[in-house]
């Protein structure tokens, strides 16, 4: 008669467990074969989870980091960036992160073709709607390094295609109403 | 341009009236308190809120303001600009429903363009550059369909909206993209929550993927026995398709209200007839009254009403009260900050004078 291996029962139990292609027999009395059974099940069942939450993870975020990071050339946002808030930067983001959206619009909306109203004149625009935004957005950085100069080239570029976008072009401010009354 | 005389006149204006949406008088006004069309819409070239500083917000409320007023300008709008309102008159326009609670507490430039009898509000930089709405009273969403549309093609006359061939209007936020329409109405069906059927109204908007939500719409609790239905998908779908949906839909809840309302008045008549006009003691005789108690007796009032059980007062009233029972409104008919004691008793006093001598 075998003893159990945890303790100094005798082993009712016998379990081979197959690691690595070698054959272990464990001998084991009842209490301790159940606790044993019952832990490696929970380590089972917990990688398991594990494992899942990891590749349902690299499904919704891409997989890795490089890919949070991911940018929109139009206004600089993240990927990671847009999970946070749940908000995209700018219409080109639409562009930017076009197969990283897919998986969610069809989540939402179960189709991703647009098959509502159009505006007469959207697609003769599309390269000036995706320059003027790259325009703000190195006029922004040209701001942050203090470059003056290049920044002011900017504004008036960025005033020209406004002004075609848009019509008017008036880039003046609104004059600020007055609290008092 | 609007001078801050004309949105002061124009606020005091609005805590007297009502809006023409509140009167009660389109298809099936007895239960349809409202329908509402919204159209998420946004500039071309232009960052949305998530990455624009002051100076872009300052630059899209000028040139939406402009493209909205050039789309109608025989219409009466009238521009506000709500970075320089103070809390009460922001949360008076919220009240009104013409802006988001969302507007009402960030910051930076932004503005609303009303039109007359409050049928179209166009929020300017809300989570789009334009958020345009119009509402109507009863199941009207075709009719607000029309004119937001309308509105929608006359602005693009001189604004280039964001949009993809294949994703459609460039929103935001992904869950709005596509068509950008939200067609929300707002039924009162105390007969289903007295009934506890509501949860299967819940259940089968759901599956068809309709909303169901409160007063107030996103973010909020369902308030009473009011609940706002409405689509969820706004990309694969076209907009008459959308409202088609909503017409299968909508004729069956209402159907399903006036049935359990006739089993109600066979069956518990005097029981109703109490609840009825306890309700109306209450709201004529109280000294002091919270905004949550005053919603509840006044939609058993309302239904009160469209049984025949009351007939003095008009539903057009009613409908009314619960917007001008609000705190916001109460302050400005004061004239000024209330706490909360005194704004349950301006509350009470308030709904004497108007319900008290019927």
């Amino acid at each position: 008669m075998k003893k159990c291996r945890q303790c100094a029962n005798q082993a009712t139990l016998h379990i081979t467990e197959v690691l690595d292609g070698q054959a272990t027999e464990i001998h084991l009395c009842e209490k301790c074969a159940r606790e044993y059974l019952e832990d490696a099940e929970s380590l089972d069942t917990e990688s398991i989870a594990a494992d899942l939450a990891a590749k349902l993870q690299e499904l919704q975020s891409g997989g890795d980091d490089d890919l949070g990071r991911m940018t929109c050339s139009g206004c600089g946002i993240t990927l990671n960036e847009f999970r946070e808030v749940g908000r995209l930067g700018c219409p080109f983001c639409y562009d930017s992160f076009r197969d990283e959206l897919r998986p969610l619009l069809e989540n939402i909306h179960e189709q991703v073709l647009h098959t509502g109203k159009r505006p007469e004149r959207s697609a003769a625009t599309h390269d000036d709607q995706t320059r003027v935004l790259q325009l703000r957005k190195e006029q922004r950085e040209a701001i942050l390094k203090e470059d003056y100069e290049t920044a002011a080239v900017l504004r008036d570029q960025i005033a020209r295609i406004e002004a075609m976008l848009h019509g008017g072009g008036d880039s003046s401010a609104p004059e600020r109403e007055s609290e008092d009354e | 341009m609007t001078s801050e005389h004309d949105t002061a006149g124009f606020l005091e204006e609005l805590s007297r009236t009502s809006g023409e949406w509140l009167k009660g008088d389109g298809p099936d006004a007895d239960i349809v308190v409202s329908s509402r069309v919204r159209l998420a819409r946004n500039i071309a070239g232009f960052p949305f809120m998530t990455r624009a500083d002051d100076d872009v917000r300052l630059r899209l409320v000028e040139t939406l303001r402009r493209a909205v007023l050039a789309a109608a300008p025989d219409e009466g709008l009238q521009f506000i600009n709500v970075a320089l309102l103070d809390e009460m008159d922001s949360q008076l326009l919220m009240e009104r429903q013409l802006i988001s609670r969302e507007l009402t507490v960030m910051d930076g430039p932004r503005g609303v363009i009303v039109g007359p009898g409050e049928h179209l509000s166009v929020m300017l930089n809300e989570e789009d550059h334009l958020r345009i709405q119009v509402l109507q009273s009863g199941f009207a969403l075709q009719e607000c369909w029309n004119m937001a549309d309308a509105l929608d093609t006359g602005i693009e006359a001189s604004a280039t909206y964001a949009f993809d061939e294949e994703l459609g209007y460039l929103t935001a936020c992904p869950t709005n993209v596509g068509t950008g329409i939200r067609l929300s109405v707002m039924v009162h069906l105390p007969g289903l929550r007295m009934t506890r059927e509501i949860q299967k109204v819940n259940q089968a908007a759901q599956k068809i993927n309709l909303a169901v939500r409160g007063l107030y719409g996103e973010g909020s609790q369902a308030l009473g026995d009011f609940f706002q239905i409405s689509n969820q998908v706004t990309l694969g779908c076209s907009e008459q398709e959308l409202i088609e949906n909503m017409h299968e839909v909508i004729p069956q809840i209402v159907g399903y209200e006036r049935r359990v309302r006739e089993l109600l008045c066979r069956e518990n008549r005097q029981a109703l007839d109490d609840k009825i006009a306890r309700a109306r003691a209450i709201l004529t005789g109280a000294r002091s009254i919270s905004s949550d108690e005053t919603l509840h007796l006044l939609s058993s009032l309302r239904m009160g009403i469209n049984l025949g059980l009351v007939e003095d007062i008009s539903i057009g009233d009613v409908n009314a009260l619960f917007v001008h029972t609000q705190p916001s409104h109460l302050q400005k008919l004061h004239g000024g900050p209330l706490k909360t004691a005194e704004r349950n008793a301006a509350r009470a006093s308030y709904l004497q004078s108007r319900l008290g001598s019927a």
